[in-house]
């Protein structure tokens, strides 16, 4: 069986007046219809490697992959116009933040209408209906009332809810969340994982959850990919990942503070050069 | 007599129809080298109280004061107040000048309050937050995320204030980054004799930092409790068990 996405020696390159400057050097793997989750810190690649999947990243950037096959076709071949088809309804992206990912000066209804009806062939009732129901899915109470609110009249919860309802409603394969929860609250935080999560099973997606939050993909995602300086340093099951060996990831952990175990201070990361010379891990 | 006292104090935003009541009847006071915590959900009010104490949110009422100094109305505070009470933003992306150098935002800041011996002193906050001198005429897009927050530090740390207000002075920055910073705001705390009101979202930040905590919800102060009671999770309020079990991490339900 293919998998669902093959990424092959992916890098991602900006020229700048110094120099070029590698965002992503070198990096391969492979997802299923399993939760894949990639944590590193700013600078390390890990959005960027998220984009370029979608080729999302824009000139003078440059992307080089020996491929990125979705269900075995090529991305890397398809033209800007191939491409359209494969955004939003085969692949789909959520972002940090809903404040500037909707439209605010259209309704959520119209919104999620639209993102139907570009893919999908069906007349305006039967695209409301579709939206209604996705608002249903994301556990938006009285959606007949959301459907006609603005942007603004949501609070940030209900925002990314109704970004992760429009990103699903054209039924894509695969889902890339780009930090979705770093903008909420914890406690809708774990309210909008739980309502990803199910619907990432009830419809055998992949997901790629990009995040910062060590603990939080451990806990959420199957597997793990640790980013720095633009490689794949490490990677393991998510369930292992407090068990993790490289140094790099063993130092971010231990940087954390903890509610269980007070500590008098904390771990400082102490970067050695190396881990951003050695290549990518392959994960198995 | 405490370091800081707030007494019935209620903040809000706008008039008439349109009023905001942020913050609703807030008591607690912080003793001399407490550190004080203050968590909640955003739109809880927490950063409020820190404003208005600081003047940045005018309309107030109740009784605050600073070292027994009652704090007065409206948004003025004399140079009294900031050479007791300074504050450490969020963002240090946002709270540096972007077109002054490290030497220009400290001398600024020392020349305000009043000092001499400016140039020893720009040397020696340089040093207390870990920059050094070779910092000192670089401009703030030179400097990393947890270098900009030193700056802001160093810079709060200029009048040589007995308290820090600190408000998610982490949370735009990275977590091995974060370790730095509240390592640094540990030593200083330490080496100053710093009183901490401390603003934040992370509970654990939050447990590491404060003896004491309060949490906030919809503008009124829930529990305040000790951060034994918390890392026990053992709160009186059924608000602040739901908050601390959200925080434990994401449970497939």
């Amino acid at each position: 069986m293919t998998p669902l996405l093959e990424v092959e020696d992916l890098w991602v390159r900006f020229p700048t007046r110094t120099g070029i400057l590698d965002a992503v050097r070198g990096v391969s793997f492979t997802l299923g219809r399993e939760r894949l989750g990639i944590v590193g810190e700013s600078g390390s690649g890990k959005s960027m490697t998220g984009r370029s999947i979608l080729r999302l990243i824009r000139p003078p950037g440059q992307v080089t992959a020996a491929h990125i096959r979705l269900d075995g076709e090529d991305l890397m071949q398809k033209s800007e116009a191939q491409m359209r088809q494969v955004r939003g309804e085969r692949i789909s992206m959520v972002m940090q933040d809903p404040k500037f990912s909707l439209n605010p000066v259209m309704s959520v209804g119209d919104q999620l209408i639209e993102a139907w009806r570009v893919h999908k062939k069906g007349s305006r009732s039967e695209a409301r209906e579709r939206a209604l129901g996705m608002l249903e899915a994301v556990s938006i109470r009285d959606p007949e009332r959301v459907m006609r609110a603005h942007p603004h009249e949501l609070s940030g919860g209900m925002g990314q809810r109704i970004m992760i309802a429009m990103m699903l409603i054209p039924d894509p394969e695969l889902l890339i969340a780009d930090e979705p929860t770093s903008a909420l609250d914890v406690s809708v935080q774990a309210q909008v994982l739980q309502i990803m999560d199910r619907l990432v099973q009830d419809r055998g997606m992949g997901l790629i959850f990009i995040s910062h939050d060590l603990n939080l993909v451990a806990d959420f995602c199957d597997r793990v990919l640790i980013m720095y300086a633009g490689r794949v340093v490490e990677t393991c099951e998510a369930d292992k990942l407090h068990e993790a060996k490289h140094p790099y990831t063993r130092g971010l952990l231990n940087s954390l503070p903890r509610l269980d175990a007070p500590q008098k201070r904390l771990e400082v990361l102490r970067r050695d050069p190396s881990w951003a010379e050695t290549p990518s891990v392959r994960p198995s | 007599m405490s370091a800081l006292f707030f007494d019935d104090v209620s903040v809000w935003f706008g008039e008439g129809r349109d009023r905001v009541d942020a913050v609703r009847h807030a008591n607690f006071r912080v003793g001399h080298g407490e550190s004080f915590g203050l968590v909640g959900e955003s739109g809880s009010g927490k950063s409020t109280i820190m404003r208005a104490l600081t003047g940045l949110a005018p309309d107030w009422s109740g009784r605050m004061a600073v070292n027994g100094n009652p704090v007065r109305s409206g948004h003025r505070r004399d140079r009294n107040f900031y050479k007791s009470v300074q504050m450490v933003f969020q963002d240090p992306y946002a709270s540096l000048h972007p077109r002054q150098s490290v030497d220009q935002v400290l001398s600024e800041t020392l020349h305000l309050h009043g000092f001499r011996d400016i140039e020893p002193r720009i040397v020696r906050l340089l040093d207390d937050v870990g920059l050094g001198s070779a910092f000192r005429f670089r401009y703030p897009h030179q400097l990393s995320g947890g270098q900009r927050q030193r700056v802001a530090i160093a810079r709060a740390l200029a009048p040589e204030p007995s308290i820090l207000l600190l408000d998610e002075p982490t949370s735009a920055l990275d977590v091995s980054v974060q370790a730095e910073i509240l390592n640094l705001l540990t030593d200083l705390r330490a080496e100053h004799k710093l009183t901490f009101l401390m603003v934040s979202h992370d509970l654990a930040v939050v447990a590491h930092m404060c003896e004491r905590i309060a949490v906030m919800q919809a503008g009124e102060i829930v529990e305040v409790m000790g951060v034994d009671e918390m890392r026990a999770l053992t709160p009186a309020h059924p608000y602040t068990r739901k908050l601390l079990q959200a925080s434990l991490g994401y449970t497939r339900g």
